[in-house]
């Protein structure tokens, strides 16, 4: 189970204006606006549901995703995941060391897709990535075995895993990163923007397989996307996120109501809330 | 321990695919060798007795240092910058591991993997050049030993300097800075451009005592005997004082770096 509790995160920007005089002013007073990326977030998502969290650009969905995955520090509010604490408690006090849950023990038992970055090594073949994770996550061999192999039907990897990962398409290495990122049967998945740039096949290969992994293994799947056909294929809850508040918890069907055109009707929801 | 020690194989592995690149090192830093050991003959032959070093010493220190030039020269690693300007450390973060170390490992099997494959044949003909231009046998077999031991603290030395490089990078952004200030100094001040020996006599001794001086200036100088007896004991001491300071200063760093970071973007 995973709950987030008024979490709120901003950044400070640094701002100018254009021109030559404005960068040279800017060297000895900077302007710094203060963005508040995450506004009292709260939410709770039980084990294995899948979930799509959307929101346009900047809405906040990275950072929640960072939060939970243990990468990125809130200013306030409490995270747990699975009975684990991260990060700081009441009133924005820090919790001491051996209430809170370090970073090391948290990520062993979560898996994560970031869809516009790669976690394999660009010039060796793919298994060699794989068998590195193998050692990081201290996988036996039989578990090792067992993954890879299910995750190579499933993926239909093949061949690509002996490949160096630079001569992958972006859909070949796409399923790649998502193996690599189920190596260790993670609990609970993220997912960020994990269809981004893939053709329709990749796409649908993808869905497939998330779907799979869901109801075969009870994995909690968190998603962010952009691709509202991802959102109807998977995700059975949907939150809403925008300016950094959570606008609408619901199902698929909250947001249909306008009509059949998933992605009309939801730009429709994004000027209604004006965001 | 065993999963950084995979890091190291990986980055080994990895690192000796790039044969071309070896090839090429391997002819430039016979040149360089050459040129170097013929404007320290010149020297040699001006005055013999204002020569610090003896002329075999200090063609074993040239060769040794053209052969294990990847171990302490002034590079940054420019995967590792990468990893953090490009935001792919979100993924390391992910990991179950300690960033430091696993860098530590990485940049280790890095600087040897381009080691191993520029030094054999450097040292194989440098082995059969005449007397005072090539590289003579060790002065002995426990200076050889120490010479070992020493290589491998002074390689171990530049790495830890090497990720306070990083570890600013985690504060900074942009590496850049660091990055020329750090290349401009090392190879000075490590004896990588004239042997420290031939430096004036005070300037020396305060060079001595900086972490650079901890680097390839000890093993090489045991090596032909310009370093031996309690001289030698008091540098590879030091070496060994500035690792313990330099990695814990290291994972002070780091440990404050890795909660500030903010991965930015989508």
């Amino acid at each position: 189970m995973i709950t987030m509790e008024n979490v709120c995160k901003s950044y400070r920007i640094a701002k100018r204006n254009a021109g030559l005089a404005e960068a040279f002013r800017a060297l000895f007073q900077k302007e710094y606006e203060e963005i508040h990326a995450l506004k009292n977030i709260s939410f709770t998502i039980r084990d294995g549901e899948m979930v799509g969290y959307i929101g346009p650009n900047g809405a906040g969905k990275s950072s929640t995703i960072k939060i939970l995955s243990g990468i990125l520090t809130p200013d306030s509010g409490q995270v747990t995941v699975d009975g684990r604490r991260l990060w700081n408690s009441h009133g924005g006090q820090p919790l001491r060391k051996h209430d809170r849950c370090s970073r090391i023990e948290h990520v062993r038992q979560i898996g994560v897709v970031f869809g516009q970055r790669s976690q394999l090594w660009w010039d060796v073949p793919v298994i060699d990535s794989f068998e590195l994770l193998k050692d990081i996550y201290s996988i036996s061999d039989s578990l090792y075995h067992n993954n890879l192999e299910e995750l190579t039907e499933l993926l239909n990897l093949g061949e690509l895993l002996k490949t160096p990962t630079r001569q992958l398409s972006l859909g070949q290495r796409m399923r790649c990163e998502i193996a690599a990122s189920l190596l260790h049967s993670p609990k609970i998945l993220f997912l960020d923007e994990p269809t981004i740039g893939l053709d329709a096949v990749s796409k649908l290969a993808v869905r497939d397989f998330i779907k799979q992994l869901n109801q075969k293994h009870g994995t909690t799947v968190i998603l962010t996307t952009h691709d509202m056909q991802d959102i109807e294929a998977l995700a059975s809850r949907i939150i809403l996120i925008g300016k950094g508040q959570i606008l609408m918890d619901g199902t698929l069907e909250d947001i249909r109501q306008g009509g059949e055109n998933m992605d009309e009707t939801l730009a429709e929801l994004y000027r209604s809330y004006e965001i | 321990m065993k999963k950084y020690f995979s890091f190291f194989r990986l980055r080994l592995v990895t690192g000796l695919q790039y044969r071309t690149a070896a090839l090429t090192g391997v002819i430039t830093q016979f040149f360089w060798g050459f040129m170097n050991i013929m404007v320290f003959h010149a020297f040699y032959k001006a005055d013999p007795s204002a020569y610090p070093m003896t002329m075999e010493a200090t063609a074993a220190y040239v060769w040794l240092q053209q052969a294990f030039l990847s171990f302490f020269g002034a590079w940054i690693e420019g995967e590792i910058l990468y990893t953090i300007s490009s935001g792919d450390l979100a993924y390391e973060l992910c990991r179950p591991i300690h960033i430091y170390d696993m860098w530590f490992a990485r940049s280790v099997a890095s600087r040897l993997s381009k080691a191993i494959l520029r030094c054999v044949p450097i040292l194989v003909v440098a082995v059969f050049l005449p007397r005072g231009y090539g590289l003579g046998l060790p002065v002995s077999f426990p200076a050889f030993l120490c010479f070992l031991v020493s290589l491998t603290m002074g390689l171990l030395v530049m790495v830890a300097l090497n990720m306070l490089v990083y570890g600013s990078c985690l504060y900074t952004i942009s590496a850049d800075g660091m990055r020329v200030l750090f290349a401009s100094l090392s190879d000075f001040l490590a004896g990588q451009v004239i042997p420290l020996p031939f430096f004036p006599e005070k300037v020396q001794r305060i060079l001595e005592l900086n972490p650079w001086a901890s680097m390839g200036n000890v093993p090489f100088r045991i090596y032909g005997g310009d370093l031996a007896g309690s001289e030698m004991l008091q540098a590879m001491v030091l070496q060994a004082l500035w690792l313990v300071i330099l990695a814990a200063a290291g994972r002070l760093l780091f440990a404050g770096g890795e909660k500030r970071t903010v991965i930015q973007g989508g």
